[in-house]
């Protein structure tokens, strides 16, 4: 199920590149690839800014996220405050995502093989 | 006069010890329970005729017809109990350290004071002569030192009314709540054990209360178990030993009852009473041999 006016998407990761491996983890994410769907360009936000946040990682990684101008998360799981955060701007998420890279979860996402989350995972 | 009985290892003793100094404490004496998270010294004092007051955290209520989401609020916020996502202006209330800032710096009077209830603090009285006070946290609630700041504020306030010694009852650890409860000690008192865990974790305890500059002394609890590296490491780094609890199996029952150890024999009691001496001469400034 992909939404035709998605067009930035925004990928937890390992590293800056579509070859970099999923980071499970939202808040506590290395940084978010963030791909423009059309041209295929990436840009890589670093999310250090969170992981070093004794608390509220994962509302700060949304804010992240929200400057970055994604509209669509692919990720491992989201908290219930970072999904709050999420919700309340519209951001769409897909959990569950890891052991791959993220071009290939890209590639799933385009494919419509994945759906989009309705609860937080924990 | 303040003592906090305090360690890094739970379990090492620190409330058989703050109840049995109560028992032979020669001035009047507030026993104060700082472990929110899990209070237990109830337990040995039994306090009777207790008061329980709910407290509660100012936390941030935001009027968005007044909001210009000019973002000020969720910049100054360590705790990200505020933030600003494009335009708009969420908050997490249960991430909120109550510090006030949030109110102060919106240019447009659009954050109201609301509250979170951190707990509760109970006041009784035990055997007719100990004024009790005990912090007891929410059951969901994520953060202790807020609470305990106001049990510490209550503590203060009596202890100065009613010419009060103090005897705190300190949480486990080295982390805030642990440093949040000796903050207004003269002298601390580090329960510990002879075994690898009660050492490992007794280093870590004097790493972190080092640094606030107050006078030390040691309880030596269950010795005879373990191994002499404890008091080994005390004599090499200057921490008094100020009195030993033996490992005994009648001690361990009277405990599991509910018993204050004083009243177990004679020479528990004056053990303690020695060990009240020593800590009321540290409180002015002597400094025991290690």
């Amino acid at each position: 199920m992909v939404i035709a006016s998605l067009t930035r998407i925004a990928v937890t990761s390992e590293g800056p590149t579509l070859s970099d491996p999923v980071d499970p983890r939202f808040g506590r994410a290395g940084g978010f690839v963030v791909v423009d769907l059309q041209s295929m360009a990436t840009t890589y936000v670093d999310n250090g800014s969170s992981q070093v946040l004794a608390q509220g990682a994962g509302i700060q990684a949304a804010e992240n996220l929200v400057k970055a101008g994604a509209q669509a998360l692919l990720t491992g799981h989201v908290g219930p405050k970072a999904w709050a955060a999420l919700e309340a701007v519209g951001v769409k998420v897909v959990q569950g995502v890891e052991s791959m890279t993220v071009g290939e979860a890209v590639a799933k996402f385009k494919a419509g093989q994945f759906a989009f989350s309705d609860a937080p995972s924990h | 006069m303040i003592i906090a009985v305090a360690s890094g290892k739970g379990g090492t003793g620190k409330t058989t010890v703050t109840a049995a100094l109560a028992s032979v404490w020669k001035r009047p004496v507030l026993a104060v329970d700082l472990d929110v998270e899990e209070p237990n010294l109830h337990l040995f004092l039994r306090p009777e005729s207790v008061n329980t007051e709910p407290v509660y955290l100012e936390i941030p209520v935001v009027d968005k017809t007044l909001c210009q989401r000019c973002g000020a609020c969720a910049e100054l916020c360590q705790f990200k109990a505020i933030s600003l996502l494009g335009t708009t202006l969420l908050t997490f209330p249960e991430m909120c350290h109550g510090c006030g800032g949030c109110m102060r710096i919106c240019p447009n009077g659009a954050i109201q004071k609301g509250q979170r209830e951190l707990g509760a603090v109970e006041s009784g009285l035990s055997q007719g002569r100990i004024p009790c006070l005990t912090g007891r946290l929410r059951i969901g609630e994520a953060m202790s030192p807020p609470l305990m700041n106001q049990v510490r504020q209550r503590m203060r306030t009596k202890a100065q009314q009613e010419e009060l010694d103090i005897l705190i009852d300190a949480p486990p650890g080295v982390s805030c709540p642990a440093m949040t409860a000796v903050q207004d000690a003269d002298v601390i008192l580090l329960v510990t054990e002879p075994t690898p865990f009660g050492l490992h974790d007794f280093r870590l305890a004097i790493r972190a209360f080092q640094p606030l500059g107050k006078p030390m002394g040691v309880v030596i609890n269950r010795a005879g178990l373990g191994d002499d590296r404890v008091q080994t490491f005390c004599r090499e780094n200057g921490l008094p030993v100020l009195t030993e609890i033996p490992f005994r199996r009648d001690i361990a029952q009277h405990y599991a009852c509910g018993g204050v150890l004083t009243l177990l024999d004679a020479g528990l009691k004056a053990s303690f009473e020695e060990l009240a001496e020593s800590l009321e001469r540290m409180a002015q400034g002597e400094v025991p041999h290690a």
